[in-house]
């Protein structure tokens, strides 16, 4: 058998992300060598398919470890609609493969066929595979979703949304309870599935950044990067290096915005409004001072094909990097208060526990792995332009509870603050964009850039006329939402609201 | 405690004063004044997320912050819709949301708003209608104010709930 690190050495490159090669394999071979990718120490990146009209049906899967970022792609012969599943090997592989089924018809051996992406909205058609979609029933059909029953003494279930009680995405909850003790949680996702990976279809390439940064709006700056990476990637061009730093700019102004975001909602699910207030003003300080510099508060239209929409003055740039001083000061200063709080730091500890072990087993990524001990971070791991330059460093925690994923936000923030002050210093002259043309037909290409929450993956392939023939925007959320409901067994209930927040996964880049 | 006290102490109010109401965002008849005097001095919101991409929210959020400090005007969210004057939609309304939207909607007592957030709420936005999406708001459910902006600022939420109870 082949090693992962010799496929890849073998394979070929690969337009778009640093160290992305791509590589076919034979459909009858997709499972071992997914083994062999998983017993050679690889991740399951992502995973979907393509149903181009014309021709067999294509499995796609990302999977990235030590030696790169590798694409495997199978071909399924004409009329064949089975693939063997990888949920075996990698479990998160379950929900995409239960997705793929609900968009292309395609179905995995996997033992779990419930629908997932698909409610009741489309009762027939596989959107990513049919032409035409028949027209959506007049009147909406209730769903009725088969959760798995706990049995029991004294078990009782709480059914929590779609619409929750405050200012969130929508989703529903299935706890299965004794008294206040979460037996096991069920997510039922999709709701908010709008049709984004059949609207990419409808658009050119050249047009498809401004969708793909509304994947999931609080991580604009990701997925328009990672977009553009693939895109660029595909035309060929080299980024002028002022852009690529721009970009970093406005992706560390989006992880300090979130984190800040984040870290107030947490004091306040620990009962602690303070904080909610305090983190409050911090963040709309952020954003006012983003509008100042780079036009928008939250930057759904700065990272566009070739550069970015706007360059900063000297002047702006200044400002903004004088504002890091002082905010560093004030969420050190939050940062004591709440660690020397005996009343937060009781909700915070040993709660919503994820070990290590079990992060492993069942792929935890991005910032809610790294509070895991699973130390990968695309910035450190494969570093585009300038994070070769910056380095960063991969903010560990082991104990892999809200205490833990609340530290790697502080320590997360407190670095992007420093990486903002030293993209200030060292922003290189020259143009902040360049004139993409558009990429040949059949071109592919992969962008991976990581985001606030976790490494977004944007895999594109060029289609006829620069449209763009298939685009999967992938969301770490993907992988964490599974290990969420590990990470509530044993909780109490009233805990839940906080380990969730913790975690604070995206609906909306999860639902598609 | 005495650092959070003397931080409290230290930052003060750091509350704005809020913006004007814009008549150019309403869309339905301005509701009697007699209403508008008793819920508007205590509104009670329920925020809808019925398909957005969640950005619309970040800036819903920001609304409760001690720069808007909604709840200095005497507004605030509530946990459910039968608490609720007005619904604050955002999103193309996905199909997948028909349902419990209308539900929510269905569940908020007479005499109610609906305010519309961001451009998807408003015109389907980039999402537009499709096999998953129903498009705008109005398309489901009447709407008295249209707030558009992708995703509209802190500010101009508040002067579409501003418009909605007065007049």
């Amino acid at each position: 058998m082949m090693s992962f690190t010799r496929r890849y050495c073998e394979s070929n490159p690969l337009a778009g992300a640093p160290g992305a090669r791509a590589q076919t394999v034979a459909i009858e071979h997709w499972g071992s060598v997914l083994a062999e990718v998983a017993a050679g120490g690889g991740r399951l990146f992502a995973l979907w398919a393509q149903t181009p009209p014309l021709s067999g049906a294509l499995l796609h899967a990302a999977v990235i470890g030590d030696p790169g970022i590798l694409l495997l792609s199978a071909t399924l012969a004409e009329g064949v609609n089975r693939f063997p599943s990888a949920a075996e090997v990698f479990p998160a592989a379950l929900r995409m493969e239960r997705a793929i089924f609900d968009l292309h018809g395609l179905r995995s051996t996997v033992w779990d066929t419930r629908p997932w992406l698909r409610h009741t909205a489309w009762p027939e058609g596989y959107p990513l595979r049919d032409a035409q979609m028949p027209d959506a029933p007049t009147e909406p059909i209730a769903d009725a979703y088969p959760f798995v029953a706990v049995d029991g003494d004294g078990v009782h279930e709480i059914a929590v949304g779609p619409v929750h009680a405050g200012i969130i995405e929508p989703g529903h909850f299935r706890f299965s309870v004794v008294g206040e003790k979460v037996l096991r949680l069920e997510e039922h996702l999709g709701y908010v599935h709008k049709g984004i990976e059949r609207r990419f279809q409808e658009l050119p390439a050249l047009a498809g950044h401004r969708l793909a940064a509304r994947v999931s709006g609080d991580s604009a700056v990701a997925y328009s990067w990672a977009y553009c990476q693939a895109l660029e990637g595909c035309a060929g061009l080299t980024l002028p290096p002022r852009a690529a730093w721009l970009r970093a700019l406005a992706l560390e102004l989006e992880r300090i915005a979130n984190h800040l975001g984040d870290l107030g909602a947490l004091g306040n699910d620990a009962g602690f409004a303070f904080a909610l207030s305090q983190f409050g003003r911090l963040k709309e300080g952020l954003l006012r001072r983003t509008a100042a510099a780079l036009g928008q508060r939250y930057l759904l239209d700065f990272v566009v094909p070739g550069g970015t929409a706007l360059d900063v003055t000297t002047n702006t740039l200044s400002t903004l990097a004088a504002a890091m001083p002082p905010l560093i000061n004030e969420v050190q200063r939050l940062h004591d208060i709440l660690e020397e709080h005996a009343g937060v730091r009781d909700r915070f500890n040993a709660t919503g526990i994820v070990t290590p072990a079990l992060a492993l087993q069942l792929g935890l990524t991005g910032l809610a792995g790294r509070a895991s001990a699973q130390a990968f971070d695309l910035r450190c791991d494969f570093p585009c332009v300038p994070y070769e330059q910056l380095q960063p460093e991969k903010m560990l925690q082991q104990g892999g509870d809200v205490a833990a994923r609340v530290a790697v936000r502080f320590a997360e923030l407190l670095e992007s603050c420093q990486l903002v002050i030293a993209i200030a210093t060292q922003l290189p002259a020259g143009a902040h964009r360049v004139e993409v043309s558009t990429p040949p037909p059949g071109s592919i290409g992969l962008g991976c850039i990581e985001g606030w929450r976790g490494p977004v993956l944007v895999a594109l392939c060029i289609g006829a006329d620069g449209q763009i023939a298939r685009c999967h925007p992938h969301d770490p959320s993907w992988h964490n939402w599974p290990v969420l409901e590990h990470a509530v067994i044993g909780n109490i209930v009233a805990d839940f609201p906080l380990i969730n927040k913790s975690f604070n996964l995206s609906y909306s880049g999860h639902d598609l | 405690m005495l650092k959070t006290l003397r931080q409290i102490g230290r930052i003060g109010i750091v509350t704005e004063p809020p913006p004007a109401p814009d008549e150019s965002l309403r869309q339905l008849a301005a509701m009697a004044a007699e209403v508008r005097r008793i819920l508007g001095r205590a509104l009670c919101i329920r925020a809808v997320d019925a398909g957005s991409c969640n950005g619309c929210e970040l800036e819903m959020h920001a609304l409760n912050n001690a720069i808007y400090n909604l709840e200095g005007l005497g507004i605030r969210f509530v946990a459910s819709p039968r608490h609720a004057d007005m619904l604050l939609v955002t999103g193309p309304v996905a199909r997948h949301m028909q349902l419990a939207l209308r539900r929510t909607w269905e569940a908020t007592p007479d005499p109610k708003w609906v305010v519309a957030i961001g451009e998807c709420a408003c015109t389907g936005g980039i999402f537009g209608e499709s096999y998953a999406s129903c498009g705008r708001v109005a398309n489901l459910i009447p709407v008295d104010v249209a707030v558009p902006g992708c995703p509209p600022s802190p500010t101009q939420i508040l002067s579409g709930i501003l418009t909605a109870i007065s007049g």
